[in-house]
């Protein structure tokens, strides 16, 4: 690997990138964009159903609501029932009112979890009470607190990634296919340039361009819609990097051979739509079939999002995210191998 | 040119050096051999059986019309594509890594990173070599000067094809591949960068080009192989080529030159609109047996046979085919 190699295709693919005007604005305009429509749009209102968290709950165990919870509040209209493996897991998302109430259906006592600041956790709560029968024991009742995290708070991240996501797969992917179709790549072929310091120039230019474009965004979204970050800023840049770093690479494997622009096309969108949604970009996977959730589970923008969150919403710090961390370092490093393997200068 | 020397030591000196260079150059193995090389596209033979060598500082043409597999066979050598059989050797060996660090290319079809400017992009190339020439020669060698500045998607044909030769040299290399490297140019720029390849060629370095252009080949190339169909048909000095296969010349005259019954002539000749063409193999004879039988040759003009009609001779079809 030579550096001064790298770092000369580096500087030239950065000054393509600034100089290009319409694609660097661009690339400031539609994150902004969408935050601004969602933000106006949605503002900070959450989801219609009441959303009533059960614990302890075995994955896989799919009949999970026979448990000692009232069958007239079970029965009861506009209630989701969520699982939750423990009382932490399910306190975490009742103290940001991700749900509204949180039961313990082993409990003889009937234990359950109110956020004293949520309005609808207290219409919820009068729902539970009264499924009791009269004479029955009263259910115990503990406290947490925590505010709201608001859908713009909770979305902000996903159109971050979102956009990550599309300027990797597409600022790499398809540019390097069209390099390989108009014989840039075959003119850099006749130097001593290997594909492996190609690739990483490419990848490590694409990734200062995220950052710097993540920096601007947010700070021009910040000053609308004032984010909440509980965890430190350092720790969430460095998801964002690592992140950054998993699609691009992933957007190199994909411009190792292609020579059409159109096929190169078909095969992003392939991979980014089925991302974006399974990836909770907009939505939570929450209560989506256990399938599903494991296909996301081998997306890198499903633990971008998963550590970003973690960060943002949860306050977690760096250690609670190693395992998302430590995927996303080894979809970067699997892929840049994979792509430097697959590589064709030609078409 | 008048050179002065110092002492005599100085001026024997130089003398053997030269001696040297050019009993050198007759003596010298190859420094590109290329044995047997056979390139397919799916079923389609673009190179069938094509072998050559070229020894250092000479420069080697590959001739021939579009589709003959000249791009092919000299891509093969640069080793930007392999061959399907064959083996090409770089000063007796397989080519190693070093092999890019020691050769230059100058592409036919080719593109060039887009926004940046012509001196932007040869600074670029020239931190990807380990041993690059100095930038400030090339940009002279090249005439490059006036338009450091200027992005390279606003430069001319030639302007282009001038940059895209300075990349070529921009390692300093032994040996240079040219593809076609005056297509597409208007008269003016063509000379002007036969000037420049000219100029590399007195440096030493050894120069394989490839055209379509029998004047660019006699003009620029020491031996030209002339290939058709994927195959080398004829290899030498574009004057040996002319010699073995097209001896004499041609004599033009107006039908109106002879008072004679054309039959009488002693030459073979055709009749093509208004005149004749007599084939001559010996040019003074020729004249001389005009002369004594009383053709008027004031109109006459003469056609000396060039690598075209080598090449007509040997396939039957012009180059343009």
């Amino acid at each position: 690997m030579n550096f001064s190699r790298m770092w000369a295709m580096f500087t030239a693919r950065n000054y393509e990138f600034f100089r290009d005007r319409a694609a660097f604005g661009w690339n400031f305009a539609f994150p902004f964009l969408i935050i601004l429509g969602f933000g106006f749009i949605f503002g900070g209102r959450e989801y219609q159903d009441f959303k009533v968290g059960l614990f302890p709950v075995e994955a896989g165990d799919e009949f999970f609501l026979k448990s000692s919870v009232p069958d007239a509040f079970q029965n009861g209209r506009y209630l989701e029932f969520i699982p939750f493996a423990d009382l932490r897991s399910g306190e975490g998302k009742l103290r940001h009112q991700k749900i509204d109430i949180l039961i313990d259906r082993n409990s003889p006592t009937h234990a359950y979890w109110i956020n004293d600041s949520s309005p609808k956790g207290y219409i919820v709560e009068q729902l539970f009470l009264a499924s009791f029968e009269k004479n029955e024991i009263r259910a115990e009742k503990q406290v947490v607190q925590g505010l709201q995290v608001r859908y713009i708070d909770w979305l902000f991240p996903g159109i971050l990634a979102m956009n990550m996501m599309f300027s990797a797969l597409w600022g790499v992917g398809y540019v390097v296919v069209r390099y390989r179709k108009n014989g840039t790549l075959k003119r850099l072929k006749a130097t001593p340039l290997t594909a492996l310091e190609y690739l990483s120039a490419q990848m490590f230019s694409r990734i200062f361009l995220l950052m710097f474009t993540l920096a601007v965004v947010w700070l021009g979204s910040d000053l609308i819609f004032h984010f909440q970050v509980l965890g430190s800023y350092a720790a969430l840049a460095f998801v964002f990097f690592l992140g950054g770093l998993s699609l691009c690479a992933m957007g190199l494997v994909l411009a190792a051979r292609g020579t059409s622009e159109e096929f190169a096309s078909g095969i992003l969108n392939f991979i980014t739509w089925p991302m974006m949604f399974l990836s909770e970009v907009w939505f939570s996977m929450e209560g989506a079939p256990s399938w599903l959730q494991k296909l996301a589970s081998f997306f890198p923008l499903t633990h971008l999002l998963t550590a970003a969150r973690k960060i943002m919403n949860d306050g977690a710090s760096l250690s609670e995210v190693s395992s998302e961390c430590f995927i996303m370092t080894l979809v970067t490093i699997l892929c840049l191998l994979l792509a430097a393997y697959l590589f064709s200068w030609n078409e | 040119m008048i050179h002065w020397y110092k002492d005599k030591d100085v001026l024997f000196s130089s003398v053997r050096s030269k001696y040297f260079i050019i009993h050198h150059r007759e003596n010298m193995d190859p420094i590109l051999e290329v044995s047997h090389l056979r390139k397919l596209y799916r079923q389609t033979e673009a190179v069938a059986d094509v072998s050559f060598s070229v020894k250092e500082g000479v420069c080697l043409g590959l001739l021939g019309p579009n589709g003959a597999g000249k791009t092919t066979t000299m891509e093969m050598a640069e080793d930007i594509i392999q061959p399907n059989e064959g083996e090409i050797l770089y000063q007796g060996h397989p080519r190693t890594n070093s092999f890019r660090e020691e050769i230059g290319i100058q592409f036919q079809h080719t593109s060039l990173l887009n926004f940046l400017s012509v001196e932007e992009t040869l600074q670029t190339f020239h931190k990807l070599f380990r041993e690059p020439e100095d930038l400030n020669l090339l940009i002279q060698r090249c005439e490059l000067g006036s338009l450091l500045k200027r992005r390279n998607d606003k430069l001319s044909g030639g302007q282009l094809q001038r940059l895209m030769l300075a990349l070529a040299l921009i390692n300093k290399p032994r040996l240079v591949f040219l593809d076609e490297p005056s297509t597409g140019l208007d008269p003016q720029s063509r000379r002007n960068l036969w000037e420049i390849v000219l100029r590399i060629k007195e440096e030493g370095k050894t120069i394989i080009l490839t055209t379509h252009s029998m004047e660019e080949a006699e003009y620029l190339c020491d031996e030209v192989a002339i290939m058709d169909q994927g195959r080398v048909i004829a290899w030498d000095s574009p004057k040996q080529l002319i010699q073995t296969y097209c001896q004499g010349a041609a004599f033009i005259l107006p039908e109106s030159a002879f008072r004679l019954d054309l039959d009488r002539l002693p030459f073979s000749w055709k009749q093509k609109d208004g005149q004749i063409i007599l084939e001559i193999t010996q040019i003074h004879e020729g004249l001389n047996t005009l002369l004594n039988l009383d053709v008027d040759l004031s109109g006459m003009s003469v056609h000396t046979p060039n690598l075209e009609d080598v090449f007509i001779h040997l396939t039957g079809k012009q180059l343009r085919d």
